[in-house]
C-alpha cells in the first residue's frame, strides 16, 4: 500500500472522528475503535501453492453511553469518506434507539484524559507477485508447508473527550514446518517489517540442520515424570495460557484465576520466575478500549511473588481498585518473562538426562484452581542421555501444574530469550508476540 | 443483490478460465447479563465480497469489504495476478468441475422471529437467569448470554451459478459459579454456548428454561461438596452434550481430508487416517455410524450448498465402524481420490473455503437410558464439556466435564467433580459398547471451530445419543 493509500485511511478515520464529536449531544459519550489490514495470504503445502489471496478489510466499533447505559455497532471501514460516514451515522442512529431501552449498568466506565498518539510504520516486504518464487525456491527439496502473511494493520482509537491514538504498521510473517518423510518435523517462523532474504535463508539452513537430527527412528517414551527441557516456543505456549484465566483481576474476583491459591498464599512459585509485561518494544499499541495508555512495563510476578494483575478500568470500579491500562478482557498484550543464568551451550549437559521439547501444542486447564494444564509435546523433541540427543521421541501428552514446573521444579531458565510473534488470523492478523527464554523442569509429568 | 453481482461479472475485464463471486452480509447481536448486571450489548456487521479467479489451473482470490464496483474489480484484478504468481508453483491443477454450475437457494426455518423480544425483554431475562442462578451466597458469578446471527450470502460465477442463502442462528448460555474456599465449581447448561441452533427465540424461551436454570444453580453448589471423580479405568458414559466434543474432535477434525493431504500440518495439524483407510479402517465398534447431515431442520451447521456452490447431501462417515468416506471438498476429492461431500466452507467474506465440518451426528442405538445405564455395574457417567485438548494427529485425547456421577450396580449414584477422562482416538471408538436410543439424542453446537490459514473461526452442529465406552481412564483434579 502506497504512502498516499495509507494517509487516505487515515484521513477517513479522522473526518468520521470530526463528524461524531459535532453529532454528540452534551449527556452522550461514544468511544471509536478501528482495526483494519490490507493482507496478503499465501498458504503452501509440499513446497507448492495451496492457497493465495488478498483481503481488505477493516471493522469500526462504536460505542455510544448515556445515563449510565451503553451498546455498540461494529460495521465496516472501508477508507472511502462518504461511504463510512453515512455508515457511522447511520450506526449512531441505531445506538441512539437502543440505549435507552437497555438497563443501567453501575459499572459503565466513560472515557476520561487526554492521552494522543501517532505512530506509523512503513516497512519493506516482498512484492505481492514475488511471494510464491521468492519463498519457494529456498526450499524446494523440502516438504515444506506454512503461510506467509503480510501488508498493512491499523489500529486505532478515537472518543468524545479528545482522546486519539493511530498505530499502522506494515508487518509480515512466515510460519512454516519442514517434514521429514516418516512426519517428523521442526517448526520456523520469521517475522517483521523488513524482509530479508539472507535472513530468511540462514533461518531455512538452521531448520535444515534441525531436520537431519530427526532421521533417526523415534524412541518410545512411557508415561512418567522426565527431566525436561522446554525451548521458548514451548515455554511461550505456556505463558500464552496465562491470558485466559491467569493474569486477569476479575477472573480472580470471580472465581476464575489459576493464580488465586498464589494470592491467597497457598502456593508458591520458584523465586526464579518473573513475569512482566513490556510495551518498550514497541511491537503492539499501548492504548485500550478507552484510550489509556499501559505503563511501558508492568511486573505482574516478581521473583515468585504476586506483584500485580492485570486490572481494567471496569473490573477497578466494580471492585473500588486503581486500574494499570489493561484492556477489558486483561489479557497479556505484551509479555516477557525474565532470563535466568543458564547459556545455551549448557542446556544439553545440565538437562543430563530427559526430554528437549521444542514445541507445545494445544494446551488447555485440566483444573484451573490447582493450576494444572495439559497439552501435546509437538515438532522436534528428543530424548536426551548424558547430555547427548540420542533419538526424536512421538509426541507425549503432559499434565502439571504450574505451581510444580514454575515452582519446586523450576530448576533454571535461560540467559537468553527468543521472541516467539503471535502468528494468529482469526478475523485479523495479530500484532506482537512473546519474550521468553527456555527453561529446564525437573519432573514434568507426562500421562499418555 | 444476485442480479448486481451478475451484472458486476460482466463487466470484469479478466481473462480466466472462471471467476466466482461470494458476497456475504452478516448482521448479529450479542447481549449478557453478568450477575444481573448488563454486561454485553451491541450489534455487529460485516459485508463483502470474495472474488475468486481460475487462470492457468490456480485459483487466486481477492477480497474487499467495500462493495463498490470499482473496489470488487480491484479485488478481481488481485486475484488474478495472485493466480497468475502462483500458478507456475500450484499444489494440483483444478479445473471447472472443482466448481460446478449451481443454482438454488437455502433458508433456515424459523418458528419466533429474533424481535418477537424487544431489547429490553431480552435484558430482562438475561437478568432474571442470572437471578435464578444464584441460589446461594456460594455461588459468586452468574451469566447469561445470548447471540443471534442472520447471515445473507450471494454466490454467482460465469458458468452461470446462482446461490441465495439465508441463515438465522441463535446461540445461548448460562452457568453459576460456586466457591467455598479453594473449592471452585463452574456448571453450565450442556457446556458453554452449546445451545446453538438455527432458528429463532424458539430456542431460547423454551418451556424448560426456567427448571434449568435452577437446576444449573443447584448442582454448581452440589459439585462443591461432591467426591472428587476416581481415578480408574471403567466404563464411561458420555452424555450428548460431551459427545458434541467428542465426536468434533475425534471423529470430525481427522477426517478432513485436507488435513490428511498435509495443508494443516502447519497449524490444526495432519491425521492418523490415512488415505488408504478409506473402505476399509475399522474405526469404531460396529455400533459407530457417523453421518455427515447438513439436511437435520434446526441443527446449527445446515445449509443446501458449500461455499464453492456444490449441492450438499446427507452421507455415512462411517457405517457399522467402518470408514466410507472423508470430509473433503471437490478440490481435496480431486486431490486425493477419495470420496467427499459438500463441506468446503469459509468463515465469512475475506477467507477462502476449505474442507470443514458442518452437522456431524452419531446416529441413534437401541438402548433407552435407563437400560443403557442398567446394564453397567460400574462406570462414570459424564455432562458436558469443561476442557478438550487433543494431540496434532488427533490420536491422543484428554477431555474434562463439568459434572458426573458414579455408575453403581446399574444405577447412577454419587456426583463426583472434577471428572476428566483420556484415550486414544481409534481404541476409544472401538470401546463402544452401548449406543442411546433416539430418546436419548439431542443435538447441539458450537461456533468456535478454528482452523485453517490464515484462520477461519466456523459454526458447526453435533448431534448423538448417550454412549459408553468400555475401559477408559477416568481421573479427577488437583495439583
Amino acid at each position: 500500500m502506497t504512502t498516499v493509500e495509507r494517509g487516505a485511511l487515515e484521513t477517513s478515520f479522522n473526518s468520521l472522528v470530526e463528524q461524531l464529536r459535532a453529532e454528540l449531544s452534551p449527556d452522550e459519550q461514544f468511544t471509536l475503535t478501528l482495526t483494519s489490514e490490507q493482507s496478503q495470504f499465501t498458504r503452501f503445502n509440499h513446497a507448492k501453492v495451496r492457497q493465495t489471496g488478498t483481503v481488505s478489510d477493516g471493522t469500526l466499533r462504536l460505542q455510544l453511553m448515556q445515563d449510565q447505559r451503553s451498546s455498540y455497532q461494529e460495521f465496516p471501514f472501508t477508507g472511502d469518506v462518504e461511504i463510512d460516514q453515512r455508515q457511522a451515522q447511520h450506526a449512531l442512529d441505531a445506538l441512539r434507539q437502543e440505549v435507552p431501552q437497555l438497563p443501567k449498568n453501575p459499572y459503565l466506565v466513560l472515557p476520561s484524559g487526554d492521552a494522543t498518539s501517532r505512530e506509523s510504520h512503513e516497512g519493506n516486504l516482498l512484492p505481492s507477485d514475488a511471494v510464491p518464487s521468492t519463498i519457494l525456491a529456498a526450499v524446494a527439496d523440502f516438504d515444506f508447508t506454512g503461510i506467509y502473511s503480510a501488508g498493512l494493520v491499523i489500529r486505532a482509537y478515537a472518543d468524545s473527550v479528545g482522546q486519539k491514538h493511530w498505530f499502522a504498521t506494515d508487518t509480515y510473517s512466515l510460519d512454516y514446518s519442514l517434514f521429514t518423510a516418516e512426519g517428523q518435523a521442526v517448526k520456523g517462523t520469521i517475522a517483521g517489517n523488513q524482509w530479508n532474504h539472507a535472513a530468511y535463508q540462514t533461518k531455512i539452513n538452521q531448520s535444515r540442520e534441525q531436520l537431519n537430527r530427526l532421521s533417526d527412528a523415534p524412541k518410545p517414551i512411557g508415561r512418567g515424570q522426565y527431566r525436561t527441557y522446554l525451548a521458548p516456543a514451548a515455554v511461550a505456549e505456556l505463558v500464552n495460557i496465562l491470558s485466559w484465566g491467569g493474569v486477569s483481576e476479575a477472573s480472580y474476583q470471580q472465581g476464575g484465576s489459576c493464580f488465586a491459591a498464589l494470592r491467597r498464599g497457598e502456593k508458591k512459585l520458584s523465586p526464579k520466575f518473573s513475569l512482566s509485561e513490556n510495551f518498550t518494544q514497541g511491537l503492539v499499541p499501548r492504548f485500550n478500549e478507552l484510550g489509556e495508555v499501559a505503563p511501558s512495563e508492568l511486573p505482574l510476578i516478581v521473583s515468585g511473588e504476586l506483584a500485580n494483575m492485570l486490572i481494567s478500568s471496569k473490573t477497578a470500579k466494580e471492585y473500588t481498585l486503581v486500574a494499570n491500562g489493561a484492556t477489558q478482557d486483561e489479557g497479556l498484550r505484551s509479555p516477557e518473562l525474565e532470563v535466568g543464568d543458564l547459556p545455551s551451550d549448557r542446556i544439553l549437559t545440565e538437562l543430563h538426562t530427559g526430554l528437549y521439547v521444542s514445541n507445545l501444542h494445544y494446551l488447555n486447564w485440566s483444573d484451573r484452581p490447582t493450576g494444572r494444564i495439559t497439552g501435546m509435546t509437538r515438532y522436534a523433541c528428543f530424548w536426551v542421555e548424558n547430555g547427548e540427543i540420542v533419538a526424536p521421541i512421538e509426541n507425549l501428552r503432559f499434565d502439571d501444574s504450574l505451581y510444580q514446573f514454575w515452582g519446586e521444579n523450576l530448576v533454571a531458565l535461560t540467559d537468553f530469550q527468543e521472541f516467539i510473534p503471535d502468528v494468529g488470523t482469526y478475523e485479523h492478523r495479530n500484532l506482537g508476540g512473546v519474550l521468553v527464554p527456555g527453561m529446564i523442569v525437573e519432573n514434568f509429568t507426562y500421562t499418555l | 443483490m444476485i442480479t448486481e453481482l451478475t451484472h458486476l461479472l460482466s463487466t470484469l475485464d479478466i481473462s480466466a478460465e472462471w471467476v466466482g463471486l461470494r458476497a456475504t452480509r452478516e448482521m448479529s447481536t450479542a447481549r449478557s447479563s453478568r450477575d444481573g448486571r448488563p454486561e454485553t450489548n451491541g450489534t455487529s456487521t460485516t459485508q463483502g465480497v470474495m472474488v475468486e479467479v481460475l487462470v492457468n489451473g490456480q485459483i487466486g482470490y481477492g477480497a474487499t469489504n467495500s462493495l463498490k464496483p470499482e473496489q470488487v474489480r480491484e479485488a478481481a484484478a488481485a486475484a488474478y495476478r495472485q493466480a497468475i504468481a502462483a500458478s507456475e508453483w500450484t499444489i494440483q491443477k483444478t479445473g471447472l468441475s472443482a466448481r460446478p454450475k449451481v443454482v438454488g437457494q437455502y433458508l433456515s426455518p424459523m418458528v419466533k422471529p429474533f424481535d418477537v423480544l424487544t431489547l429490553g425483554e431480552i435484558n430482562d431475562v438475561l437478568t432474571k437467569i442470572c437471578h435464578g442462578l444464584k441460589q446461594s451466597d456460594k455461588i459468586v458469578k452468574t451469566s447469561a448470554t445470548a447471540i443471534t446471527t442472520e447471515t445473507e450470502s450471494w454466490f454467482v460465477s460465469s458458468n452461470g451459478s446462482e446461490v441465495y442463502q439465508k441463515f438465522l442462528r441463535i446461540g445461548t448460555d448460562y452457568s453459576a459459579t460456586a466457591q467455598e474456599g479453594a473449592i471452585i465449581q463452574r456448571r453450565s447448561s450442556n457446556g458453554f454456548l452449546a445451545h446453538c441452533y438455527q432458528g429463532g427465540m424458539e430456542y431460547f424461551i423454551t418451556p424448560e428454561l426456567w427448571n434449568r436454570v435452577q437446576q444449573v444453580g443447584e448442582q454448581a453448589l452440589e459439585l462443591l461438596s461432591a467426591e472428587e471423580c476416581p481415578t480408574e479405568t471403567t466404563t464411561l458414559v458420555l452424555s450428548p452434550d460431551q459427545m458434541l466434543l467428542q465426536i468434533h474432535e475425534s471423529i470430525g477434525h481427522p477426517l478432513e481430508l485436507d488435513r490428511i493431504l498435509g495443508d494443516e500440518r502447519n497449524y490444526a495439524g495432519g491425521s492418523f487416517v490415512k488415505l488408504q483407510d478409506f473402505g476399509n479402517l475399522v474405526y469404531g465398534s460396529p455400533l459407530m455410524n457417523i453421518t455427515f447431515d447438513p439436511t437435520v431442520s434446526g441443527e446449527f451447521a445446515s445449509y443446501g450448498f458449500d461455499d464453492t456452490g456444490a449441492p450438499a447431501s446427507r452421507e455415512y462417515l462411517i457405517k457399522a465402524g467402518v470408514l466410507q468416506r472423508g470430509l473433503g471438498s471437490l478440490e481435496s476429492q480431486a486431490r486425493s481420490g477419495v470420496a467427499g461431500v459438500a463441506c468446503s466452507r469459509a468463515s465469512s467474506w475475506n477467507r477462502p473455503p476449505i474442507d470443514r465440518m458442518a452437522n456431524l451426528n452419531l446416529e441413534s442405538g437401541d438402548q433407552s437410558f435407563d437400560d443403557l445405564i442398567g446394564g453397567i455395574d460400574r462406570g462414570v457417567y459424564m455432562e458436558a464439556n469443561r476442557s478438550w485438548s487433543i494431540d496434532d494427529q488427533r490420536h491422543k485425547f484428554q477431555f474434562s466435564c463439568e459434572y458426573a456421577k458414579l455408575i453403581e450396580n446399574g444405577k447412577l449414584s454419587k456426583t463426583l467433580r472434577n471428572p476428566n477422562y483420556r484415550g486414544i482416538t481409534p481404541q476409544f471408538w472401538n470401546s463402544l459398547a452401548r449406543v442411546g436410543d433416539r430418546s436419548t439424542w439431542q443435538m447441539y453446537g458450537t461456533p468456535f471451530c478454528g482452523k485453517g490459514e490464515p484462520n477461519q473461526c466456523i459454526w458447526v452442529g453435533h448431534g448423538s445419543p448417550v454412549a459408553a465406552f468400555a475401559n477408559v481412564e477416568v481421573f479427577g483434579g488437583g495439583a
